[in-house]
């Protein structure tokens, strides 16, 4: 067999032995991509479960809620109060995930935070609270103007850091120097969907006084409603937030999942071309040796 | 209507509800002062502290610790929404020591300029003492 070069037939070819090591590549990117898919619907399963073990709590919560609604003056409350324009910027809660390999999971709610800041906030001037690596690194390397963040939380999901957020996001509105305080995450749909979501969180919009529709039990409160009101407000934003953590923790275990199943049939796919030229080009190599062996004994 | 002569309790916290039961009286800590609950009670709303609460299925007896909340009593039914609620039998004890340990070493330095810290540490002391209530009554009952 001649050597490579000397082949003009084979210099746009590639090698057998380039096309196994290629398709020995793909092979083992698709036992990767197959285990991540495997461990993201583990994880998924989990996620899910907990987005609906908390859901009693937050209904029973919101319950409690408007049927105290009509016992206080609703403008009383600082979470209620709209602050005069022009004092304070927006704050915008940003909920990504730690890691990537979701598809578009992270981009698209750094891409509605990207349309919220172009057309809801006056001047783009606007403070972040950022949750997750991949959008603190996005918005950290633009300098925007950064209040908290928190990475690495969702590893070890607890009420605890939704309280933290919470927190930060009561301290900076009541101070003034949050005008107003939204939530942009990923709603988990199911698992083929989601669903981006901004949400006002502060002022606590209206809250709908649902106690005329509902048969309310008449309650004797203790402390006093108005103190019960003022007690639970903060805890209702802190639930808020809970919700869209553990929600987008869901909706990034289902996107990658989703990711990765299409990865690993992208893979078998491309391992099938590659088989299929491979075998093209050993034939052809096949053939081409009859043919000088054939030639070679017709010329002697 | 005849009175109830039993409750359902049910005791839900963020995370998970922790648990749902027939019993047939409850003692919850309101920010007010202890409530006991018998069936047919009357309706009622109301806060809680640090505390621990029990309940009593005929002659047994349970305690739970939990923080931060409030109670929705029904004559047959009764609600506790709480930040935090453990099981006697769930509480980490070494974890609550350690907590109490911290808690209390931070409340003997001279009081800051920041007095929110020291309100942290007192509601962190007072979590960890109630857990650790909670647990030792579960050991001895065992």
């Amino acid at each position: 067999m001649g050597s490579r070069e000397a082949d003009p037939a084979r210099t746009n070819m590639p090698s057998l032995i380039d096309l196994r090591r290629r398709i020995r590549a793909v092979k083992s990117t698709q036992q990767i991509t197959k285990a991540m898919k495997m461990i993201a619907a583990s994880r998924l399963k989990r996620a899910q479960e907990r987005v609906i073990a908390a859901r009693p709590f937050a209904q029973r919560m919101l319950k409690v809620l408007n049927g105290l609604v009509s016992y206080v003056e609703q403008d009383a409350h600082p979470l209620l109060r709209i602050p005069p324009p022009g004092v304070g910027k927006p704050l915008l809660i940003v909920i990504t995930a730690d890691r990537g390999l979701c598809g578009s999971f992270n981009s698209n709610v750094i891409k509605a935070a990207g349309h919220f800041i172009l057309n809801e906030t006056p001047g783009r001037d606007v403070a972040l609270v950022l949750i997750g690596r991949k959008g603190r690194d996005f918005f950290r390397r633009r300098g925007f103007e950064i209040r908290y963040e928190q990475v690495g939380i969702f590893q070890k999901l607890a009420f605890g850091a939704a309280v933290e957020i919470a927190d930060e996001a009561i301290e900076e509105f009541t101070s003034g120097a949050a005008s107003s305080v939204s939530l942009v995450y990923n709603e988990f749909k199911s698992v083929m969907s989601q669903r981006i979501v901004i949400e006002r969180l502060l002022p606590i919009p209206r809250l709908e006084g649902e106690a005329a529709a509902a048969p309310t039990v008449d309650y004797l409160y203790e402390p006093a409603p108005e103190q019960i009101f003022k007690d639970l407000l903060p805890r209702h934003v802190q639930v808020q937030i809970y919700r869209a953590l553990i929600e987008s923790n869901a909706a990034f275990f289902a996107a990658q999942m989703t990711a990765m199943d299409a990865a690993t049939r992208n893979s078998a796919e491309m391992l099938e071309n590659l088989t299929l030229y491979m075998n093209k080009v050993r034939q052809a190599a096949i053939t081409r040796e009859i043919i000088e062996v054939v030639s070679g004994a017709a010329a002697t | 209507m005849a009175l109830p002569t039993k409750l359902t309790l049910e005791v839900v916290t963020p995370d998970r509800a922790l648990m749902r039961d027939e019993v047939d009286e409850v003692v919850v800590p309101g920010s007010e002062g202890e409530l006991g609950i018998l069936p047919g009670h009357t309706t009622l709303l109301a806060t809680l502290k640090v505390g621990e609460l029990w309940y009593r299925q005929g002659q047994e007896k349970h305690h739970l610790a939990i923080a931060f909340g409030f109670v929705e009593v029904l004559p047959d039914h009764v609600t506790v929404l709480a930040q935090v609620g453990e099981r006697a039998v769930d509480i980490d004890v070494q974890r609550a020591e350690r907590a109490k340990q911290r808690a209390e070493q931070r409340l003997a330095r001279p009081p800051s300029t920041a007095d929110f810290d020291f309100e942290r540490a007192r509601i962190a002391l007072m979590k960890s003492l109630i857990r650790l209530q909670v647990a030792s009554r579960a050991r001895t009952r065992a």
